[in-house]
């Protein structure tokens, strides 16, 4: 039985496969963007104009990756709604239909990227956490039976080592810094922890029978604990005793945060729908 | 309308090194290494490019300029087709355009074979300044002006300077 997508107005129910693909497919580009977008919020605030600089690149290389993640989804609807919709009274989805007319509960990314940017730690603590799940995910998606997956993960990975890298060594001189540096790191750590499982626990769409095109989450979680801790630890920092984990972003479930951020990113395309400039 | 049959690879070649880099002027994009392919038929012209990171604003505007460039030699069939596998790599950039960098005042980028390390605080590339060529440099950040350059100062003559680093 498949299950119905809804975006926008249009529902319709799709071969089930091919669901799951286009919901896998949103869910990482939903990621991306939204973490960009969060990113974004630094540009031209940054604690030092370096990284001012830094974090407003690694936003536009995640917008950048959601921009080719949702041009395949509208491809992938396109083709599959193709015989079930006329597109003279329905226009075909484009990576900026995804982006801007879907609701907080269309929208499939994990908890994690969605908070607030808070202060410098944990915007670089969440940074660390994120492009080390995309460093390990990317490596094994890149072997996916999809090729345009296959392809996106095969470009994005090396700008993600990049971003990796980065977001570490600040997470080790902030932790393992200054009196008042390691005292906020350890609060963005104690705050964002309970965020973190829910990037290694996969969703419905990220169960496949025969692990072909989706990257099976078990096999990047050891890597990614295994690095974590490692720099968690140089870095002076404890993991919280609590093991208590968030979960709800990859069933629509989103915490009150999305509502604002789509409500500032969406807010020209639902006032002057198809605005161009 | 130039009729496509008359019309050969070399040719549409030489106009695509007309068109530049529009953050980096001096580069043509056969400088740049992301010309993969041109295919010629009877009824269309195509254009392969791949872009150098996926977030780069100006890749929108290098398919507009290939087009109008083509378009102004009568050439009205061409289309660009963007691929991303093999992914785009400083090994593509030409020896001209390394040369042509410098000459601007960007260091042109090593050989990729550190770059994806994963390890953390290790020493930057050894990058030669493009004003006085020493290699007494230090990196300021590994994010510069825009995504595919980061920050160096040259500790002999003091310039800052933008590396085009490896990818």
């Amino acid at each position: 039985m498949a299950t119905e997508i809804s975006i926008g107005n249009l529902t319709q129910p799709i071969n089930e496969s091919t669901d799951q693909l286009i919901l896998y497919t949103l869910h990482l580009a939903d990621n991306a963007l939204i973490l960009g977008q969060r990113n974004a919020e630094w540009t031209g605030h940054g604690p030092v104009l370096e990284q001012d600089i830094a974090i407003s690149n690694i936003a536009l290389d995640l917008i950048g990756q959601a921009r080719m993640l949702y041009q395949y989804a509208a491809t992938l609807i396109n083709q599959a709604t193709n015989q079930l919709i006329n597109h003279s009274t329905n226009p075909a989805h484009t990576e900026d239909t995804l982006a801007f007319f879907r609701t907080g509960a269309e929208y499939k990314n994990c908890l994690l990227v969605e908070l607030p940017r808070g202060d410098w730690g944990v915007t670089v603590l969440r940074q660390f956490f994120f492009s080390t799940y995309q460093y390990f995910l990317y490596h094994e998606l890149k072997n996916s039976a999809d090729e345009t997956l296959a392809a996106i993960a095969e470009k994005s990975f090396k700008e993600v080592t990049y971003h990796m890298r980065w977001s570490a060594e600040w997470v080790i001189r902030l932790g393992d810094g200054t009196e008042e540096s390691h005292d906020r790191m350890q609060k963005a750590l104690d705050q964002l922890w309970a965020y973190t499982g829910e990037l290694l626990t996969p969703g419905d769409f990220e169960t496949e029978p025969d692990g072909k095109i989706v990257v099976d989450l078990r096999s990047i979680k050891v890597a990614w604990t295994n690095k974590i801790q490692e720099v968690l630890s140089t870095a002076t920092l404890q993991i919280p005793e609590n093991k208590w984990q968030q979960s709800g972003g990859k069933q629509g479930r989103h915490t009150e945060h999305l509502g604002y951020i789509l409500s500032e990113m969406q807010y020209l395309q639902r006032t002057y729908p198809n605005a161009q400039w | 309308m130039v009729s496509t049959s008359t019309i050969s690879k070399e040719y549409v070649y030489g106009l695509l090194a007309e068109v530049v880099d529009p953050e980096v002027p001096v580069l043509s994009i056969i400088d740049l290494g992301i010309v993969r392919e041109v295919f010629i038929s009877d009824d269309k012209t195509e254009i392969v490019i791949t872009p150098t990171y996926s977030g780069c604003p100006a890749m929108q505007r290098i398919e507009w300029d290939i087009k109008t460039a083509l378009l102004e030699k009568g050439i009205t069939n061409a289309s660009v087709k963007t691929i991303l596998s093999p992914a785009w790599t400083t090994d593509w950039m030409t020896k001209e355009g390394k040369e042509k960098l410098k000459a601007y005042g960007i260091a042109p980028p090593n050989p990729t074979a550190s770059v994806c390390s994963t390890d953390l605080f290790a020493a930057a590339e050894a990058v030669q300044c493009p004003h006085c060529s020493s290699y007494h440099t230090i990196r300021v950040s590994e994010f510069g002006s825009t995504a595919c350059k980061s920050l160096f100062k040259c500790s002999d003559c003091q310039e800052p300077f933008d590396y085009f680093k490896c990818h």
